[in-house]
């Protein structure tokens, strides 16, 4: 692991701290101590199993909130403001009213984060609240209990279906083998059944909590899934150990095990999985890191101009020889000094001139997306008619990152694919069936319902071919190739009531329970008796009831396949769809159905599991009726062709026969990896003599019994045996990708981003995968990094190679550096090279090198390195990352990612949880990305822009009138009139746009995907938009106040008179300038009337009364206002049209080039009126987007 | 499959939920922009000729008085015109008036109470700064003075007279009675209560004088009404001829480097005498007329090239 989180380090080194001469825990019964205190518990060190993941506490929550608020630049400037307000000599105007604005953000932000964690909070609760078995001393049977009394040392029961509560070490199951299946979804994704072992010595014997004595040893609390050792210590001080495979997982679910019991080791925080989970992150958008050094730039300004302000008034005072009547005295008769007079005046000056830095901004934005998110969540077109969701946003204040992003890390399986195999083609001795039906894209369903999913459509062709074969001699080819593919496998069968559905099991639970209980007090003091196995046998009682309810509906030999991979699932329901049906299995035998209704019972006398180094697994039977011994195989093809018999050797005719068909399945093979099924070869051996298989029979034992060598005999031995084989067909099963999702990649591309795709996944399926849906294309150049386990040596070599292929890259890429030939790099790389690439000395090289590839596939990666390559690539390349993934492996990936987004309805809901959005399928992607990411950036940007740009104009105004008043920080429009103003003026305006403004229509961004560019190199909203906007702001500002100043220079003008038609013209050329509303400036004026109509005294001495009216009633006030519009619009307008004629022109020859394709040969008339307009329409959206600096306000 | 509840969640397909609303943008596409802009240009032109030509209607006559001698005799002035027209008397300061509230802050201080406590009526800092000089026209005809009536009346505003401002009722009949307890502001030289003694209903606060000068300028150099020319014989206009001008000095304006002016105006539609507003829509006018010729050519400049890639 390269990367750790660092609370945990942080726990580590606490528990290092506490314990410093015991690195590992050790763990006794609670039983014994059960009523004691809970400091004389030996566990007591060690955390309970309730989880808290919410940041605050009621008590806390205020001062935590504020304190964490006050991170926020702004708001410390808005607190400052208000308690400079009431120092006396800043002689600011009603102190109190300055301090609303403050007081508004944080409380409305207060209620936010409040509710947010009042969400986590629930969740919490909701899994604390989960109830599980304990067992109990006192009713010494297993009590139901909630998760959060599970507490290190106890014994937990945990039934079928059920969830795991703690890492709990396990001693016990139902199944007489002492075999526990476990699915690990949850946490890494995986649906394969995980095996879980009792640890040696229980096994067999009943489970007695009360009379556990022995302790349990094993390593501090960690976050490695695949690791745990430790070991029991009996009294007499016998020790055995155990390793991960003796561990069930916090978060994991026990199947086709009826019940599980064990100790807890670890809990609550500190179980594996909860380690694993990095926690939330606070989220900060790109544009507000970015504005908040805007904020910074506009007070830089603002202290300069306060500045200006305060010598100019010392220097003003200072011009005075004697006062002038209206310089006031204190009221002792002296005059300020001058220079403090100044001193005191910048302050003064920050007040007046506050606005400056926008207040209104941060509540707008969050206004602003607040709406936003809303109109993502109504989009018709993000909703699922399937599972009736909608998208769903669940972190509030990143929509506009969602126009930004440049990089992708998606997860394969449930995120690009619909994780359900479906078997597509077979390959019988060399002759092709192609399963049409099966290809068509059938209704989604979920993919918990397995029956319906897995159905195939029988080939007719075939089906006749079977059936001609049945009917005549009985075996076959045919015959041998459905039963290889009905029997060659691990898949477990049972019973329709072992569903994966919660609820149910819940129900059988408590009837189990009710029942269990008089039981346990009979049997009490009998012996040393233990509940499980009562609980057990009413449990099956709960199930067997239920089963009857349950099978009157459905039919009754339903029966249901527990495969260890969809892939196997897949196989035998096929083999079922030709009426080879697996009804049983036992570890001894395996009994089959064949399509005349026929059982055939196998004895199974070995399997030779699968394993990553042959590629195959075999499965050897003794046939029922012919007592021949059988082996049949399957595996990948080139492990299984190489180990034909006869084919290269001899040169008879049946050899050649074999040959071709060797040949003809090869070529079939081939055509299905090119169309990205996945393959798998089957073959059958035969003429295994009794004698012989007994010989090795004799060999296999002995390897498995050997202690050391152990791998390499067992694989000798099943490379003996795997020779010879006669080949019978091969199989092409897809995994069904997502509609669309080959398109959704190619836009995504288009757009500019780039596409990783990190799986848990092996490298092979991932690759057909990748293909399937064009991340890699088949004429492009691809790189497959993998290593084994001699991690030293292979690092040398990597490092060798990653410069070498850098260096070829290099070569490569300046040998064709042209347009035509742009070099696509696919890179595939599996978890154990890349944990090493990751490594210091590499990570540079691997980085770049990444950067040239056009597609990264990552395999077998686990969760922390999916995290650990979205951290790496945002901070070696800083860039905005999204991450997709539908599992709870994909949690981290999707916390670490500037955006997260979760995929829905496939695998439980943990990485909805964890996302930032939610969607139902990849597709969705598209839109929500180049559409809702695109509006929502430039909406913002467009907004943050615009705020910026009102409040310097405006301040501005305020600013130059202090040149004609002494510099005493007097205001020309009303103090109320300002706030009005400021309010519902020009900050509701802005904000109608955020939320509603439309540059570009959805149509023409989807068709243009590389629309989007604009917002990856953040071209609406950079550092030279923001003084382009300053700039602007300043121009304006100086015509706005210097017209109307020349204008009633030497006039009776009054000095709030004077302020009205500035007042005016700013509203007039910021809403002019966007679109022509007529809306706000009626407003303006009813507003403008009726508040100096009523104002007669509120502002005294110089009411702003009857003001308005007069000027109204004055022509020359509406020529000011006109002209001052106009000049203040003229420099930005002009600039726009030029700039938008020479775009127009230069797009017209990119569209030229680029469009016409349908619209031209459609209609052979080359301007016809749809091309015109669909070009203009989207010449001019082009131009908006490249010039919207021009036409933002 | 289906049954209602499943769609329940399905977003209502309105033109706003899926922001379909219809939205108009300015279009600045050449053939609209070149067109309004020397239509704009034109207006402009025509607007700044008639501001132009108004403005030099206006006829203005002002006199720099700052430092002259009290009592002082006048001057000759023979630049009025025969033209019939309403003259106002201005006066105009040099100075500024615009500072701060805080200088005249809505409690008054430190111009609400004298050193005895007693309160200033009225307060204030602007009251207390009250422009005291008075003038008398007189013309000269013959060698003889002819005193020409000013009107003092309806100089102020409507609203701030019948209004904003109102007097205290009287007490025992007696005017002065209901300042009783107040004092003068410190530069007064007569309370409130004695500012018209000839005309009650320019008395007090509703002294016409006190309330234009309660309206607070804006510029530091401003103007001010002080009276019309409307009685009399002079109804219709100063005559030419010669006029002398007694100025009563009141007001210090040098220790701050004041000016005051008189100024004798009359007044049209756009107030008073202002060339720079014709001259602006005069130089904005035609700027835009060039922007259409420049933009115009711009644009011919793109088609043509345009057109020379498409052939």
């Amino acid at each position: 692991m390269t990367w750790t989180n660092p609370l945990t380090l942080l726990r580590h080194g606490w528990t290092r701290h506490w314990n410093p001469d015991r690195p590992v825990r050790t763990v006794v019964s609670n039983l014994p101590f059960e009523d004691l205190k809970k400091r004389e518990q030996p566990n007591r060190r060690y955390e309970d199993n309730a989880i808290k993941t919410n940041k605050y506490r009621l008590w806390s929550f205020i001062p935590m909130n504020l304190f964490e608020q006050f991170h926020r630049m702004a708001n410390i400037y808005f607190v400052g403001l208000a308690i400079l307000n009431f120092v006396p000599v800043v002689n600011a105007f009603q102190p109190e009213v300055a301090l609303i604005p403050i007081c508004v953000i944080l409380a409305l932000t207060a209620v936010k984060d409040g509710w947010e964690d009042f969400r986590r909070y629930q969740t919490d609760q909701q899994l604390n609240n989960t109830p599980c078995f304990i067992f109990s001393r006192k009713q010494m049977c297993f009590m139901e209990r909630r998760w959060k009394d599970v507490r290190v040392g106890d014994f937990v029961r945990v039934l079928s279906n059920e969830i795991i509560p703690a890492d709990i070490l396990l001693l016990h199951t139902s199944d007489p083998d002492g075999v526990c299946h476990m699915e690990t979804a949850n946490l890494d994704g995986e649906t394969s059944l995980k095996q879980r072992k009792v640890v040696p010595g229980f096994s067999g014997e009943p489970l007695q909590p009360q009379t556990f004595d022995s302790s349990v040893v094993c390593e501090n609390p960690n976050n490695n899934l695949n690791l745990f050792k430790g070991y029991v210590e009996r009294p007499d001080k016998r020790r055995t150990g155990f390793g991960i495979d003796s561990l069930l997982l916090r978060g994991c679910t026990v199947r086709n095990t009826d019940d599980a019991a064990g100790i807890v080791v670890y809990a609550g925080h500190e179980t594996k999985s909860m380690l694993n989970n990095s926690g939330p992150r606070y989220k900060r958008s790109k544009i507000e890191r970015k504005m908040n050094t805007d904020v910074l730039f506009c007070v830089v300004l603002l202290f300069f101009m306060c500045l200006i302000g305060a010598l100019g008034h010392a220097i003003w005072l200072e011009t005075f020889t004697s006062k002038p009547s209206y310089i006031v005295p204190e009221s002792n008769g002296n005059y300020t000094p001058s220079v403090l007079a100044g001193f005191y005046m910048f302050f003064t000056m920050i007040i007046l001139l506050q606005v400056m830095i926008p207040v209104s901004l941060y509540v707008s934005i969050e206004l602003v997306k607040m709406w936003q998110i809303f109109f993502i969540t109504q989009d018709v077109e993000l909703y699922d008619e399937e599972l009736d969701s909608r998208v769903q946003c669940r972190a509030l204040n990143i929509t506009e990152d969602l126009g930004q992003i440049q990089y992708v890390f998606s997860d394969k399986t449930g995120t690009l694919t619909e994780n359900k195999m479906v078997f597509r083609r077979c390959s019988i001795i060399g002759t092709e069936y192609c399963h049409e039906e099966n290809g068509v894209v059938g209704e989604f369903v979920s993919p918990y319902f397995l029956k319906q999913e897995t159905v195939v459509v029988p080939d007719r062709k075939l089906m006749l071919e079977v059936d001609r074969q049945m009917a005549s001699i009985q075996t076959g080819p045919y015959l041998d190739f459905f039963l290889a593919l009905a029997i060659c496998n691990t898949v477990l069968v049972s019973s329709v009531t072992a569903q994966r559905q919660r609820v149910r099991a819940n129900a059988d639970l408590r009837g189990g329970e009710t029942l269990a209980d008089p039981f346990s007090t009979d049997e009490n003091e009998s012996d040393g008796f233990h509940s499980s196995d009562v609980s057990d046998a009413t449990g099956q009682k709960g199930i067997s009831s239920e089963r009857k309810v349950k099978s009157s509906p459905s039919g009754s030999e339903e029966v249901c396949y527990e495969a260890h991979s969809p892939d196997e699932a897949a196989l035998i329901h096929a083999a079922k769809a030709y009426g080879f049906s697996m009804v049983e299995r036992t570890p001894h035998y395996v009994t089959v159905k064949l399509p005349n209704e026929a059982l055939l019972k196998f004895e199974v006398l070995d399997i030779l599991t699968f394993d990553s180094t042959r590629r195959r697994m075999s499965i050897i039977v003794r046939h029922p009726h012919t007592k021949e011994i059988t082996m049949y195989t399957k595996g990948a093809d080139s492990a299984v062709m190489e180990r034909l018999g006869n084919v290269f050797s001899d040169m008879t005719q049946v050899d050649s026969e074999e040959k071709q068909i060797a040949v003809k399945t090869q070529k079939d093979l081939d055509m299905y990896a090119r169309n990205g099924l996945r393959t798998l070869c089957f073959a059958k051996k035969v003429d295994v003599l009794e004698q012989e298989f007994r010989a090795w029979s004799a060999v296999r034992q002995e390897a498995l019994s050997a202690m050391d060598e152990k791998e390499e005999r067992l694989m000798e031995t099943a490379n003996f045996i795997e020779s010879n084989f006669t080949l019978l067909g091969a199989t092409g099963i897809e995994d069904r990708l997502q509609e669309s999702v080959p398109e959704t990649i190619q836009a995504l591309r288009r757009a500019g981003m780039q596409i990783w795709v990190l799986t848990g996944d092996k490298p092979e399926t991932a690759i057909n995968i990748a293909y399937s849906c064009k991340l890699l294309e088949h004429e492009d150049l691809v790189f497959t990094f993998s290593t084994n386990r001699k991690v030293l040596q292979s690092r040398q070599q990597l490092i060798f190679i990653a410069t070498e292929t850098d260096h070829q890259f290099r070569g490569y890429n300046s040998a064709f550096t042209g347009p035509l030939m742009e070099p696509s790099i696919g890179l595939v790389i599996d978890g154990l090279t890349l944990s090493m690439a990751m490594s210091d000395e590499l990570v540079e090289q691997f980085v770049e090198l990444c950067k040239h590839c056009r597609a990264v596939l990552c395999c077998r990666v686990t969760p922390l390195q999916k995290s650990a390559v979205v951290k790496l690539i945002q901070q070696k390349l800083r860039v905005m990352t999204l991450a997709v993934g539908d599992g709870a492996n994909d949690v981290n990936m999707i916390q670490a990612a500037d955006v997260g987004i979760g995929v829905s309805g496939q695998e439980g809901m943990q990485a909805v949880m964890a996302s930032d959005f939610a969607i139902t399928r990849f597709k969705h992607l598209q839109r929500l990305l180049l559409v809702h990411g695109h509006w929502c950036y430039s909406r913002l940007a467009n907004m943050v822009i615009y705020f910026f740009y009102k409040n310097v104009a405006y301040v501005n105004l305020l600013f130059w009138y202090q040149f004609f008043c002494g510099f005493s920080a007097t205001a020309m429009i009303d103090y109320w009139l300002m706030i009005f103003f400021n309010l519902f003026f020009t900050s509701a305006p802005p904000i109608m746009f955020g939320i509603m403004d439309k540059e570009v229509s959805d149509s023409t961004l989807l068709s243009l995907p590389e629309l989007y560019k604009r917002g990856q190199h953040s071209e609406g909203y950079r550092r030279s938009t923001f003084w382009i906007a300053i700039l602007d702001a300043f121009y304006q500002s100086l015509v706005c106040f210097f017209i109307p100043y020349w204008t009633y220079n030497g006039s009776d003008i009054g000095i709030f008179a004077f302020g009205t038609p500035m007042n005016t013209v700013s509203l007039l050329k910021r809403l002019l300038s966007k679109t022509l509303t007529i809306l706000p400036v009626l407003v303006y004026f009813i507003m403008t009337l009726a508040y100096s109509a009523i104002c007669i005294s509120c502002n005294p001495p110089s009411d702003p009364y009857w003001i308005m009216h007069k000027q109204m009633a004055d022509p020359m006030f509406y020529l000011v206002c006109i002209l001052t519009t106009v000049v203040a619009l003229l420099p930005r307008i002009v600039l726009c049209c030029l700039e938008l004629m020479h775009e127009q022109n230069l797009m017209k020859h990119l569209f030229v080039a680029r469009i016409p394709s349908d619209n031209h040969r459609a209609s052979e008339k080359p301007f016809s009126d749809s091309t015109v307009s669909y070009k203009n329409n989207i010449l001019l959206s082009i131009c908006t987007i490249l010039h919207i600096h021009c036409i933002f306000t | 499959m289906k049954n209602e509840g499943e769609a329940a969640k399905r977003p209502d397909n309105t033109a706003f939920t899926q922001q379909r609303l219809p939205a108009w943008q300015p279009i600045l596409s050449a053939g609209i922009v070149i067109p309004s802009f020397l239509l704009i240009g034109l207006a402009f032109i025509g607007i700044g000729i008639g501001l132009f030509l108004t403005s030099q209607t206006i006829q203005v006559w002002e006199m720099d008085y700052t430092g002259f001698e009290k009592d002082s005799p006048c001057f000759r002035c023979t630049i009025l015109s025969n033209q019939n027209c309403t003259c106002e008397v201005t006066f105009s300061l040099s100075t500024l008036f615009s500072v701060k509230s805080s200088y005249f802050p809505s409690d008054c201080s430190p111009y609400a109470y004298d050193s005895e406590k007693n309160p200033i009526v009225p307060c204030g800092a602007i009251a207390n700064s009250i422009f005291n000089d008075t003038f008398e026209l007189y013309q000269i005809i013959n060698g003889t003075k002819k005193q020409v009536p000013l009107d003092g009346k309806g100089i102020s505003w409507w609203t701030d007279y019948n209004i904003k401002y109102r007097n205290p009722s009287s007490v025992n009949s007696s005017f002065a009675k209901s300042f009783d307890g107040t004092v003068k502001p410190i530069n007064w030289p007569k309370p409130a209560y004695e500012l018209d003694l000839t005309d009650p209903n320019n008395n007090g606060f509703l002294n016409q004088d006190f309330l234009v000068w309660m309206r607070r300028a804006a510029l530091p150099q401003f103007r001010k009404l002080y009276r019309r020319i409307t009685d009399g014989d002079y109804a219709a206009g100063l005559p030419a001829g010669n006029y002398s001008l007694k100025v009563h000095y009141n007001y210090p304006v040098l220790s701050f480097d004041g000016r005051k002016k008189v100024v004798f105006s009359n007044v049209s539609w756009m107030g008073g005498k202002n060339d720079f507003l014709g001259i602006a829509y005069l130089v904005v006018g035609s700027l835009c007329v060039v922007m259409s010729v420049v933009m115009l050519v711009v644009y011919a400049k793109f088609k043509f090239s345009d057109d020379d890639d498409d052939a």
